[in-house]
């Protein structure tokens, strides 16, 4: 059995971000990019499952620009056979990639497909689902633990009010949250050998694809700021302070 | 003039209270506010809907396994809604539920959902965050075939109560429901504090509780106060507290009255999570804990000093 993978390039996580003055967008020139985390978690999960002999073949996935080429080696390092990149050189959005996805996806007759929840840059948490809806099949969203047996999925899912199981027939959909497993550290031999590992070039076109309408950014602006409070000493001046302004 | 769809989402025949801040929300957009209530018997439910400020009408598609949820199933129903009702706006309380279902019915509709909507500029513009908050970006979505949007409960408030109830029409979709994906069970952390998302205190510790026994004392100082509990994502990666009860970026966002941030240094993503909060208090040994840069209160010391004195005095 084949599992998709897909990983996306977004600025790394411990980058404070800086929203460009003129409100066009953040500043992403000269910023360390990485894979985005619930991606890691993505890729994680389906080596496990390899690793288990649940699975034949891992492909890893990206819809992006040449500098995903990176983003693709790290998934390779982590373990998958092989790669796809859907090189687009304008940005996209979750509708288009999903279409994408999907139609890779389909090529490659795979039966699981691992994405992360959302992507930490546009936060829009989509694409899985849309994926999903695109090819008619089965999701679970934000799992935190994945049992494949006998052509079903049993998944958990962290939902608002606490932990959900969701049973379905594969083909289907999964979408990782943060507790799904801690990804590993990359060691420098398979980091190595993912340089050798081969990557599929194409483009949206080769998979009939067309870019969707998508929403226009007005402009991206600071989030108000809170502004730093008081200092107090202790809890009776924290009790009076709080009383005063009829909090408690 | 704008149709706008609300799907009333709930759960133990309980409208989620986020309904009344998405009904506020598309009252903003301003038109035609009808919620549509997808339950297995949604009678009581849409009662709840009917009974909100600004709703026009309240459309009830009954069906056993509604209650349920499964995106799959609820999906193809609100797209099948969507285009027989000739809405323009179709929006969601950016639940963990409506972040599954809806981005399904937009890839339906052809059309890329605006997740997290925090303002409503106009019919087509709005605001929503990204990188965990840290910026706003505007966007402008194109009207046709239909706006699909996910609303952030925190940047708004409930709409208060009608004068007159709306009415209710029992209706039925045409919509081919896929098998494939079933709903075994869940688990549901019981509580007899107030929701977590709802509710205007709450009090949160942090991975310096050091135990879930310790955590106790922030249940007392909650109880006192009346308060729901939260928690930080350490606190919940330590396994002091269940994964529920997570507060911030890839927790819950909320937004009350009055926060307690107890034994939390205050990590970007946690902050993500509270920064609508009205008032903060921060308690933290720490003097540097970034905390205290967003915290209107802040109170240096040990906590297992300080909050068992608060319990007391508050």
């Amino acid at each position: 059995m084949k599992a998709l993978v897909s990983v996306k390039r977004v600025i790394d996580y411990n980058v404070r971000i800086q929203v460009k003055p003129d409100g066009s967008g953040v500043v992403v020139d000269g910023v360390k990019h990485s894979v985005n985390p619930f991606d890691e978690i993505a890729m994680e999960e389906a080596v496990r499952l390899k690793e288990k002999g649940k699975l034949t073949e891992i492909i890893a996935v990206t819809v992006g620009g040449a500098k995903c080429e990176e983003t693709l080696r790290t998934a390779l390092a982590f373990g998958a056979d092989r790669a796809v990149h859907v090189k687009v050189d304008d940005e996209i959005q979750p509708l288009t990639a999903a279409s994408a996805l999907a139609a890779v996806f389909k090529k490659e007759g795979a039966e699981l497909f691992f994405l992360g929840k959302q992507a930490i840059d546009d936060d829009a948490a989509q694409t899985g689902q849309m994926v999903a809806a695109l090819l008619d099949l089965p999701q679970a969203t934000f799992a935190s633990k994945v049992e494949i047996d006998g052509g079903k999925a049993t998944v958990t899912r962290e939902v608002d009010a606490g932990l959900e199981t969701l049973e379905f027939d594969l083909p289907g959909i999964i979408t990782t949250d943060l507790r799904l497993n801690e990804p590993r550290y990359l060691k420098l031999p398979d980091i190595m050998k993912a340089k050798k590992k081969p990557i599929e070039v194409v483009g949206l076109g080769d998979l009939g694809v067309t870019a969707a309408a998508g929403l226009k950014s007005v402009k991206t602006a600071n989030p108000p700021k809170r502004s730093k409070g008081v200092m107090v000493k202790t809890v009776d001046e924290l009790v009076t302070a709080l009383k005063a302004k009829g909090l408690i | 003039m704008s149709k706008i769809l609300v799907i009333g989402q709930h759960a133990d025949g309980k409208l989620n209270s986020g309904i009344a801040k998405v009904v506020n929300a598309a009252k903003g957009i301003g038109g035609e506010i009808h919620v549509a209530v997808f339950a297995n018997d949604g009678a009581a439910v849409a009662a709840q809907a009917a009974a909100l400020d600004g709703v026009a009408k309240v459309l009830v598609v009954d069906r056993a396994g509604n209650d349920d949820y499964v995106a799959s199933a609820i999906a193809p129903q609100i797209v099948a809604l969507t285009q027989s009702g000739g809405y323009s706006h179709v929006l969601a309380a950016g639940t963990t539920s409506g972040k599954d279902f809806l981005p399904r019915v937009a890839a339906k509709l052809g059309v890329q959902q605006v997740s997290d909507i925090m303002a409503v500029h106009s019919a087509t513009s709005f605001d929503r965050p990204i990188y965990a908050g840290n910026a706003i970006l505007t966007v402008e979505a194109p009207a046709a075939p239909a706006i699909v949007a996910t609303v952030r409960l925190a940047s708004f408030q409930a709409t208060g109560a009608a004068a007159a109830a709306a009415p209710i029409e029992k209706i039925s979709v045409d919509a081919v429901i896929p098998g494939h994906t079933r709903f075994v069970k869940l688990e549901a952390q019981k509580s007899e504090r107030p929701e977590l998302q709802s509710a205007n205190r709450v009090v949160s510790g942090g991975r310096a509780l050091g135990s879930s026994e310790n955590f106790e004392i922030i249940y007392k100082l909650a109880d006192k106060l009346k308060a729901g509990v939260g928690a930080s994502r350490a606190a919940v990666d330590s396994g002091y507290v269940p994964n529920d009860m997570q507060v911030g970026q890839t927790g819950k966002i909320i937004a009350p009255e009055l926060y307690f941030a107890i034994g939390i240094s205050g990590a970007i993503q946690h902050l993500a999570g509270i920064k609508d909060a009205r008032t903060i208090v921060a308690i933290n040994k720490d003097p540097e804990a970034p905390i205290f840069e967003v915290a209107d209160y802040g109170l240096v010391g040990d906590l297992f000093a300080i909050v068992p004195e608060l319990e007391a005095k508050a």
